[in-house]
């Protein structure tokens, strides 16, 4: 790339919509899962008691099905981030790189 | 045994604490499981054979020629996580302690959409071969390259070593081979995959691995569920009747009482997974950003789902293991150790021939996954090192594949060496030390080098070194290694887990040495970054698959 395609390129209004929209994207989610990551281990450091809890009446306690939540919320947040890089940034990344001709 | 050494040996589970399975020594050959091992390893030959044919270039040896489909790079990324280890040891934890184990496998779950958000589009967009192509996409090659080599030899072959003799021990066991004949079997396989059949070898081995972990564990998870009437209830009920922890076992049972400990571990296994050198290579082994997207989400997905059906193999050994009589030795002990429960419960639920397939995929697993660390050691060897610093790039394809394949070798015949030498030792520290090193040495420079323009050829230096060094001071400070192994009194370093401080100090130095650096290349590697976040963000310029 040279310096003028480099300037081409960060004028380009698609580009700067580019960046905003991933920058978003990735910050947020990345911020979510972080939070319910570290959420889940401060709850085992400071209560544990809490995750011990039976859900009802049985033997299965509230830190099971937060476990299997974890897990299903990593597997949905990256299935949301696909859904959207590809409905969203991709069109998006693919007019920019027709516009610029490369 | 104490807290903090249940908070330092339990991440260990995940990668070598095998080591420890082995007590008991002799055991009569088990022909189940060396047939069923035997058509593996002739089938993957053959995937080797016909992956040699179609290897030439170098970007076919390092990277499949980038042709993988993001399906198939899932796969084999989950494959390189749900390791022999992470199967028998998360299970084992389960079956000792119940809940805890939970919380290694939801760690290195975790890292994944972190890595996917924030690592792997970008790694494609900037890298060719190995993740020192991106951290010195900016920055001056032959220091940058040299400590990213360094780290990567470090990691992979820590790595390695922990894996050769939990394998040696776990196949000793499994199969009634010598420790000696087991340790070379893995390592002359190990050096056949990679020089003969590269990255594309490498990967489909890997696959296969994963398919048959995912489809054996499948079956020993419905198995169990069969023998409670399907009810999770009933089999969480009847767990905790019959453990000696009664309930506790369905809650976390003071391993991570401690915040700092917690927090340290927790970064430790999400941020360590994104500096391991293999997993990274793997992103190179598609065709574009998009591809490499999909492959974190198949991933996650593989990953997710293994540790799900791992705590119903882990659940239900406590009842179907822990109450039969014929799994325990004259003591009363396990036998072969608590490793063992996922083995014994194949047996349990599914006959001596599940057994055998069990066993062989076992030590598949260990040779897919050390393939993988080989061939990472070997590129950072011949690409890093040889082709971009020794030579500056003027090195032909042929030459650089020639280095990577005696690099392999010389991995090899180390790797069996140091599998020898730490046969008795306690090598379990050796296997903290990797996540923590990948947590410290290379995440952060790695993840300054695609986000912050600020980051200099000085910068990445101090912080690999800086992150390099304190990790493996704090570790040997620590109680696991200065207590427990080097049999002091009290440990120098209160906590087991060093990420939180070694990764802070990577980052702080890495920061600290770019801003003073008041160097007119400083000034040049700045303003380069525009160029770099742009390629980055949109893969214009980015190495593309190989055509043929």
């Amino acid at each position: 790339m040279s310096p003028d395609d480099i300037q081409r390129i960060c004028q380009n209004p698609d580009f700067i919509q580019l960046v905003r929209r991933k920058q978003n994207l990735y910050w947020s989610l990345s911020l979510i899962m972080l939070v319910i990551y570290f959420g889940f281990v401060l709850l085992v450091a400071f209560s544990p008691a809490t995750l011990g809890q039976p859900l009802s009446d049985g033997v299965t306690s509230v830190g099971m099905l937060v476990g299997v939540l974890v897990v299903l919320a990593a597997f949905a947040l990256t299935g949301f981030y696909v859904y959207r890089a590809n409905r969203v940034i991709d069109p998006l990344n693919d007019k920019l790189k027709q516009e610029c001709a490369l | 045994m104490s807290r903090l050494n249940v908070g330092f040996v339990l991440p260990l589970v995940m990668v070598a604490d095998l080591a420890l399975a082995a007590e008991e020594t002799s055991r009569p050959l088990n022909w189940n499981a060396i047939g069923m091992f035997m058509v593996f390893v002739l089938f993957t030959l053959g995937v080797t054979r016909w992956a040699a044919l179609r290897t030439r270039s170098a970007s076919d040896f390092y990277t499949a020629g980038g042709g993988m489909s993001g399906f198939q790079n899932g796969l084999a990324i989950a494959g390189d996580m749900i390791s022999a280890a992470s199967f028998l040891g998360i299970s084992a934890m389960m079956f000792l302690n119940g809940y805890d184990g939970l919380l290694y496998a939801l760690g290195v779950l975790a890292g994944w959409p972190i890595i996917l958000f924030l690592i792997a589009e970008r790694l494609r967009n900037l890298g060719k071969y190995t993740f020192a192509d991106v951290v010195s996409y900016r920055l001056e090659q032959t220091p940058v390259r040299l400590t990213s080599a360094f780290g990567t030899l470090t990691v992979a072959l820590m790595y390695l070593v922990a894996q050769m003799v939990g394998a040696g021990k776990l196949i000793e066991l499994l199969f009634g081979i010598d420790y000696l004949y087991a340790v070379i079997l893995v390592g002359v396989l190990m050096v056949f995959y990679v020089t003969f059949g590269g990255m594309l070898a490498t990967t489909w081995v890997q696959i296969i691995k994963a398919v048959m972990l995912l489809f054996g564990t499948s079956f020993m998870a419905f198995m169990v569920l069969k023998h409670f009437g399907f009810s999770t209830e009933a089999m969480f009920a009847q767990a905790s009747a019959v453990h000696t922890k009664g309930t506790a076992i369905m809650a976390p049972g003071g391993l991570l009482a401690n915040p700092v400990e917690a927090i340290s571990l927790g970064l430790g296994l999400i941020f360590g997974t994104a500096g391991l050198p293999h997993i990274l290579m793997r992103f190179f082994t598609v065709s574009d950003a998009k591809e490499a997207r999909k492959s974190v989400f198949y991933a996650t997905g593989f990953i997710g789902y293994f540790y799900l059906l791992l705590i119903i193999v882990g659940f239900g050994a406590i009842v179907m293991v822990g109450t039969a009589p014929e799994f325990r030795d004259a003591s009363g002990a396990i036998i072969g150790g608590s490793n063992m429960i996922a083995v014994h419960l194949a047996q349990a639920v599914g006959g001596n021939l599940f057994l055998g397939f069990i066993s062989a995929v076992a030590f598949a697993t260990i040779l897919a996954v050390v393939a993988g660390l080989a061939l990472s050691g070997a590129s950072a060897v011949s690409h890093d090192v040889y082709a971009c610093v020794i030579r500056k790039g003027q090195v032909s394809e042929q030459q650089e594949i020639r280095v990577s394949r005696i690099a392999t070798l010389c991995i090899g015949v180390l790797a069996i060496i140091l599998g020898l030498l730490f046969e008795s030792q306690n090598i379990a520290f050796l296997s903290g030390l990797v996540l923590a090193i990948a947590a410290s040495v290379n995440f952060p420079v790695l993840f300054l080098s695609m986000y912050w323009k600020g980051l200099t050829t000085r910068g990445a230096v101090f912080g690999s070194l800086s992150g390099l060094v304190s990790a493996i001071v704090l570790l040997v400070l620590s109680p696991a290694v200065w207590v427990n192994v080097l049999q002091h009194d009290k440990a120098l370093f209160p906590y087991s887990n060093p990420a939180l401080f070694s990764m802070s100090l990577a980052f702080f130095s890495a920061w600290f040495f770019s801003v003073t650096d008041r160097s007119p290349r400083a000034v040049l590697e700045r303003g380069r970054y525009l160029a770099q976040f742009i390629r980055s963000m949109t893969g214009i310029g980015a190495a593309g698959a190989s055509k043929h």
